[in-house]
């Protein structure tokens, strides 16, 4: 399977990404901001970090780069768009997936391991994984998910919301939500499925040395169900 | 504007300073002129007070590559792999902006690291602050912790580790010390040293603004009650721009274009451009007219005096500047060939066609001056004889409660959580174990590192202090399992002019190169911050070291975490009771006076090769180091972080419980091991003749001992873990 990484100025999840890809048996390649064409991948992904220095709203200045336009068409015909952080919310901005991120409630910066529950396994991203309730790892600013009630309503009766924040039961309450996004959303599926975002990075779970192995278990399924 | 004695005290010289500039050029300088013997003159850049006793400090080893003189030291971790490392303070801007200050701080300590060649992988930093009741603590804090994680955070290298202490002698002058490891092949390391004449001398990252001017001088005197008029020496960071600056700069140096590379950093254009051409003893022209600026009419003076952030210097080999440019324009960075080196050996500098600054390079550099300045040693205070039936009437829980919630004790997560950690996927220990620990990318090999300061013994006796705070960092990695290879010291004091503190100064320095040659742990990289003194008040001497040691196997790591019901738990080393300058004495006893622990390099060097041996040979199950507390202190952490208790012996010393359970003796760790490895254990310890106690066993949930203590972990935890949330919030 082959996928894409975007490299904006200012991403610095990129290698993370690469690394995890390839651990998992992806063929990826490393695509330049600058550039018009994504070579012919399964999936694109959208790294985390502080694309265009997050100057003036996280992700918006990335939402107008040259690639983005054919990432645009690449998920328009149902091709696996997945953004990490920085990239949730360059989806967001450019309007693939609904929805803002805010800064987080207490204003600050947040990085340690977080519970979230998987709420639609019905898609290429989810479908197979034996567990409910993953233990991933977030670090961001700006991840308080908000939208409007209409949109909320459109996204839980296309079942897009994808993954929450809770406990380690799977309880979704506000001691268990992070940074006070709206329902516990920590990521969101567009209409069809093939475009994610989300906070938590899958990349920095990859091996117990690390903060933990639920990343693993991701990448390998997606894998598996590409395949 | 003439220049006079008057504008020269202005510019932060003494008279004896100017008259001799005016010697040594045969002429009065003009204004750009002494500008720039101000920016290359003062503490900051100079070392004038300390250099004579820099000298002394232990800085050579097997390991090492490069000792202090460059951007950043560096050490040889084998397979041609090496770690660039370097400490460095921002203390006075700190204070005056805690956000920008923290920032810059970070910033600077990067670029000194990827100006070597090496990318970034970690960073660390020890951060001090005045005492919790004052009402600019807070504040203080809040932004520092904000700077150093928008900084680092935005840049994607993770915070791995650091100290954070609260002490009233920082009441007017706060610590902000960062420090940043990089891996560099050593075949490809970059120096700052010119060679060859005619070649182009190349400006890249931010344009030039009217930040930061007099920033080197600002930190090189002591604040009064006009502080907030310093603010616009303060510079403003922009991590994006380092970001690409980094990617760009690594991007030029696959290949040889680059001869030599300096960033800008204190004193800017004229301490960057200097140092490259002393060091190649060469001259150096610039046309000001070239560097790109970000606001009108900026004047000479003020270009070389800027300390605008991100920002590179480099000699290029020359037919490259093409292929350079390439590299900056895809980064969308600055790039401008802005002089040339000459075989003048002067700096000369030119604006609207005219030549407005002449200045024979060796006068700046080599006759810099140099102060041999007066100070006084500091006697080992008398020891206290502690009243054992006032402590007798104390609560053995209550006590270790008092402690565990102590401001410098508590845990740190608040701050910790701020920071990015994780990112570079290597983060195997992260902040709040005995030291920080990444992989070396795609190796089996790791790199330990901690930062320590112990203002306290060294305020107390410097001599003993300075030993102490060397043992400290090498005890922290030898309890991950690192083998301890080289320090970075930043060393923060007090007015050298006062002869109280450049004696703190001479002797924790004497102190530290005592230890540092006993351990074979080299100093390779550094910084003095003096003039840390608000209205005749000076901070406690304050060395910070940071370590650095090497785990060849990272899947051998320790972590202080106790692991397992059953096994045991041992003290290694003699306590003999020491409370004077203890946690327990001042928190306790109120008790502030007496000498810190003495220190046998002997026993420190044996144990920590002892417990290494252990490790190695799979015997350890988890480890911390005693320091601060005692020893109730270190185990409660450890059954905190692994959610097991520990029931304790009934203890087989003559010492009193509190003693034995608080003294801060020195060269001692706290080590888990299974029953049946007991024996071997054993072995090992008594053939190296190092001292233990069979100091319990894991069980249960609480942490108890006799009928003294009975306390479930969960009190503990909720006692250590929240003071500084709590703090904050309020």
């Amino acid at each position: 399977m082959k996928s894409s990484v975007i490299i904006f100025p200012g991403s610095n999840c990129d290698r993370d990404m690469d690394v995890a890809l390839k651990k998992f048996g992806f063929k990826n390649q490393m695509v330049w901001h600058n550039d018009n064409n994504i070579p012919k991948s399964d999936l694109i992904v959208l790294p985390g970090g502080f694309s265009y220095g997050d100057y003036l709203r996280c992700g918006s200045i990335a939402s107008k780069s040259k690639i983005i336009k054919p990432v645009i068409e690449f998920a328009n015909s149902g091709g696996l768009v997945l953004g990490i952080c920085n990239g949730f919310q360059i989806l967001c901005e450019t309007g693939l997936l609904p929805g803002v991120l805010q800064q987080n409630k207490y204003l600050n910066f947040i990085c340690r391991n977080v519970y979230v529950k998987l709420k639609n396994k019905e898609n290429k991203y989810f479908k197979n994984i034996k567990k409910n309730i993953l233990e991933l790892h977030i670090a961001h600013n700006e991840g308080n998910f908000f939208c409007n009630d209409d949109e909320l309503k459109t996204l839980e009766d296309n079942n897009q919301i994808a993954v929450t924040y809770c406990n380690e039961k799977g309880i979704e309450d506000e001691k268990h939500n992070p940074n006070g996004a709206i329902k516990n959303i920590a990521g969101i599926f567009n209409k069809n499925k093939n475009v994610l975002g989300m906070m938590p990075h899958p990349e920095r779970m990859i091996d117990k040395y690390l903060s933990g192995e639920d990343g693993s278990m991701f990448f390998e399924n997606l894998l598996g169900n590409l395949k | 504007m003439k220049v006079n004695k008057a504008v020269a005290l202005d510019h932060g010289l003494n008279e004896e300073e100017f008259s001799k500039i005016c010697e040594l050029l045969k002429r009065t300088p003009n204004i750009t002129e002494l500008a720039i013997f101000s920016a290359m003159w003062n503490e900051h850049c100079s070392y004038k007070s300390s250099r004579k006793h820099l000298k002394k400090l232990h800085t050579k080893g097997k390991q090492v590559i490069q000792g202090p003189g460059e951007n950043a030291g560096i050490i040889d971790i084998g397979d041609d792999e090496a770690i660039v490392f370097k400490i460095e303070s921002h203390n006075h801007p700190s204070f005056i902006e805690p956000y920008q200050g923290a920032a810059t701080g970070v910033g600077g300590i990067m670029r000194d690291v990827f100006t070597m060649g090496a990318r970034p992988i970690a960073n660390l930093n020890s951060i001090h602050f005045g005492s919790p009741q004052h009402k600019k603590t807070r504040n203080l804090l809040r932004g520092v912790v904000k700077g150093i994680g928008g900084y680092g955070n935005c840049i994607g290298v993770p915070t791995i580790a650091g100290q954070t202490s609260f002490d009233e002698s920082y009441n007017g002058n706060i610590l902000v010390n960062a420090m940043t490891l990089g891996l560099v092949n050593k075949n490809k390391i970059f120096y700052s040293k010119a060679a060859g004449i005619n070649k182009p001398v190349i400006y890249v990252g931010s344009k030039t603004g009217r930040d930061g001017i007099h920033g080197a001088s600002m930190a090189s005197a002591t604040f009064d009650d006009k502080v907030e008029e310093k603010k616009p020496t303060v510079q403003v960071g922009d991590p994006f721009t380092e970001k690409l600056l980094l990617e760009a700069c690594l991007e030029l140096m696959v290949d040889k274009s680059i001869i030599a590379i300096q960033d800008m950093g204190a004193a800017g254009l004229t301490s960057s451009s200097i140092e490259m051409a002393s060091k190649g003893k060469l001259g150096i022209e610039l046309d000001l007219n070239k560097v790109p600026c970000r606001e009108e009419k900026m004047s000479p003076y003020e270009i070389m005096l800027s300390e605008s952030q991100e920002r590179m210097l480099i000699v290029l080999e020359k037919g490259k500047e093409n292929h350079a440019k390439k590299i900056f324009d895809k980064w969308n960075l600055d790039f401008a060939v802005i002089g040339k080196t000459t075989n003048s050996k002067k700096i000369e500098l030119i604006f609207d066609n005219n030549k407005v600054a002449e200045i024979p390079i060796d006068i700046l550099v080599e006759n810099a001056p140099i102060y041999d300045r007066k100070w006084k040693k500091t006697k080992l205070p008398q020891k206290l004889k502690f009243n054992k039936d006032e402590l007798k009437s104390l609560n053995l829980s209550d006590c270790l409660k008092k402690i565990l919630s102590n401001p410098n004790i508590s845990e740190k997560s608040w701050i910790w959580d701020q920071y990015d950690h994780t990112v570079m996927g290597d983060t195997i220990q992260k902040p709040g174990g005995d030291a920080g620990v990444v992989r070396v990318h795609g190796t089996t090999k790791a790199v330990a590192a901690s930062v320590d300061s112990s203002a306290n013994y060294c305020y107390s006796h410097p001599l003993t202090g300075g030993k102490q705070v060397v043992c400290e960092s090498w005890r922290n990695l030898i309890s991950v399992g690192a083998k301890p290879i080289s320090i970075t010291n930043c060393l923060n004091f007090g007015n050298p002019e006062k002869e109280k503190n450049m004696g703190e100064f001479v002797e924790c320095v004497e102190g530290i190169t005592e230890a540092s040659k006993y351990l074979e742990f080299p100093v390779v990289s550094g910084n003095v911050s003096f003039y840390n003194e608000t209205k005749d008040k000076s901070i406690k001497p304050t060395p910070t070291i940071g370590g650095v040691g090497l785990i060849n196997n990272y899947k051998n790591m320790i972590t202080m975490d106790f692991k397992k019901s059953g096994n045991l738990v041992y003290v290694i080393g003699k306590t003999e009771g020491h409370l004077d300058q203890s946690v327990f004495a001042k928190d306790v006893l109120n008790e502030k006076k007496g000498p810190p622990p003495s220190i046998n390099l002997f026993n420190e060097k044996n144990i920590g090769e002892t417990i290494l041996n252990l490790i190695e040979n799979k015997l350890i199950f988890s480890c911390h180091d005693i320091s601060l507390g005692g020893i109730l202190t270190a185990v409660s952490k450890m059954c905190i972080k692994g959610k097991k208790g520990l029931k304790i012996n009934s203890l087989k010393t003559l010492i009193n419980k509190f003693e034995y359970f608080f003294g801060e003796d020195q060269g001692r760790y706290i080590i888990e091991i299974s029953k049946e490895n007991s024996q071997k254990v054993n072995e090992i310890l008594n053939n190296n003749s190092v001292h233990f106690d069979d100091l319990g066993a894991i069980e249960g949930k609480s942490l108890t001992f006799n009928d003294d203590i009975n306390l479930p972990i969960e009190e503990l935890s909720n006692t250590h873990t929240y003071w500084l949330q709590r703090y904050m919030n309020n």
